[in-house]
């Protein structure tokens, strides 16, 4: 690979672009290829290394498939043979309440290669130094998650225990397409919980997006081995496997 | 959920500081393989890498033959699995298959 070619996937990675890789794996030739759209499409401009020159045309669709399903995959066109490899953003996880289980979740999440922030209201929870290395929000659930756009890449965990704190995050969640929506409470609190959703209009299908009480279960006691279910429970959704 | 250890901006940094790097990319899986296709190892001139191919099988090969592809310039292909031999003597035990992609950073 070409100096110039990986520090371009680099840069895309630092400005969230996603980009996708595709190597010619006998002769070594490389391209880049941007979704449909996005100010850096394949071949579209004369910016450096986003050539398509060579590439045979049936890729270009592939390497964006790859990219929508967040794989990689070997493939033969023409040929030869091709390997795509996808570079997306990292997932989201946005945590709702700045509270102890949070303190472990956070950096288990990133190890995990989230990208976490977490948000919380509460001038006493929302610390710094409580989360050292994490973003952390300052405000109410509600303004700030719709600045931060949840798409279907976020995941959202709600922690605070204070349904003037959930509530307004659940619905948020609610609204998007995030893969994986959790709220911390036991089960009689999340039936209280899913009595407010439903009294603000959520149908029962749409309350059946959150898992509550959250975290797969595995009997965990310790804030930390919640954190440890709360994860699980996320890739479980992400990739797919039945519960 | 792939890559939080950053292995690119790594492979970037070596590169900025005249260190050769080549990358070995996961292409293709068979059977049991910890390290689904993408995933990635960084190795530099000196011998030290980050990131993983396999569950720690076959890294210590991958390595040595980083060293000949930084040497040779071009890229090659590696295949291991249960029935090769010199994978059974790096100790792919796990029953998998693996084809590796190894390219120098040029």
């Amino acid at each position: 690979m070409k100096r110039t070619l990986l520090k371009q996937i680099v840069r895309d990675r630092q400005n969230k672009q996603p980009v996708a890789l595709v190597t010619q794996l006998d002769g070594g030739a490389q391209w880049l290829v941007y979704p449909e759209g996005s100010d850096a499409s394949a071949g579209s401009q004369g910016k450096k290394n986003d050539d398509a020159t060579g590439l045979p045309a049936l890729l270009i669709p592939e390497a964006r498939r790859s990219l929508e399903a967040d794989g990689c995959r070997r493939l033969d066109a023409e040929g030869c043979a091709y390997f795509i490899q996808s570079f997306n953003p990292p997932l989201r996880m946005l945590i709702v309440g700045a509270v102890h289980i949070a303190q472990f979740l956070a950096p288990m999440a990133e190890l995990v290669g989230f990208e976490v922030i977490v948000v919380e209201p509460r001038e006493a929870f929302a610390q710094e130094g409580r989360f050292p290395g994490i973003q952390l929000r300052r405000g109410w659930p509600g303004p700030v998650l719709a600045e931060l756009e949840l798409d279907a890449r976020s995941a959202v965990v709600i922690l605070s225990h204070d349904p003037k704190i959930d509530d307004p995050a659940l619905a948020a969640a609610l609204g998007s397409s995030a893969f994986y929506i959790g709220a911390l409470g036991s089960t009689k609190n999340h039936r209280g919980r899913l009595e407010r959703l439903a009294a603000m209009g959520f149908d029962a299908s749409a309350c059946a997006r959150v898992h509550g009480p959250v975290g797969l279960p595995i009997g965990s006691r310790s804030p930390a081995e919640i954190a440890v279910s709360i994860v699980a429970q996320a890739i479980q959704a992400r990739r797919g496997q039945p519960e | 959920m792939a890559d939080g250890e950053k292995l690119l901006e790594l492979a970037a940094a070596w590169l900025d500081e005249g260190i050769s790097v080549a990358l070995a990319t996961v292409i293709e899986t068979w059977g049991s393989s910890p390290c689904p296709p993408g995933s990635h190892l960084v190795v530099n001139a000196q011998g030290e890498f980050r990131g993983s191919v396999s569950g720690g099988c076959i890294e210590g090969a991958v390595v040595a033959e980083a060293a000949r592809v930084l040497a040779g310039g071009e890229p090659a292909r590696l295949s291991f699995g249960v029935s090769d031999e010199m994978a059974w003597e790096v100790g792919l035990a796990c029953g998998g298959e693996v084809e590796i992609y190894l390219e120098p950073l040029t």
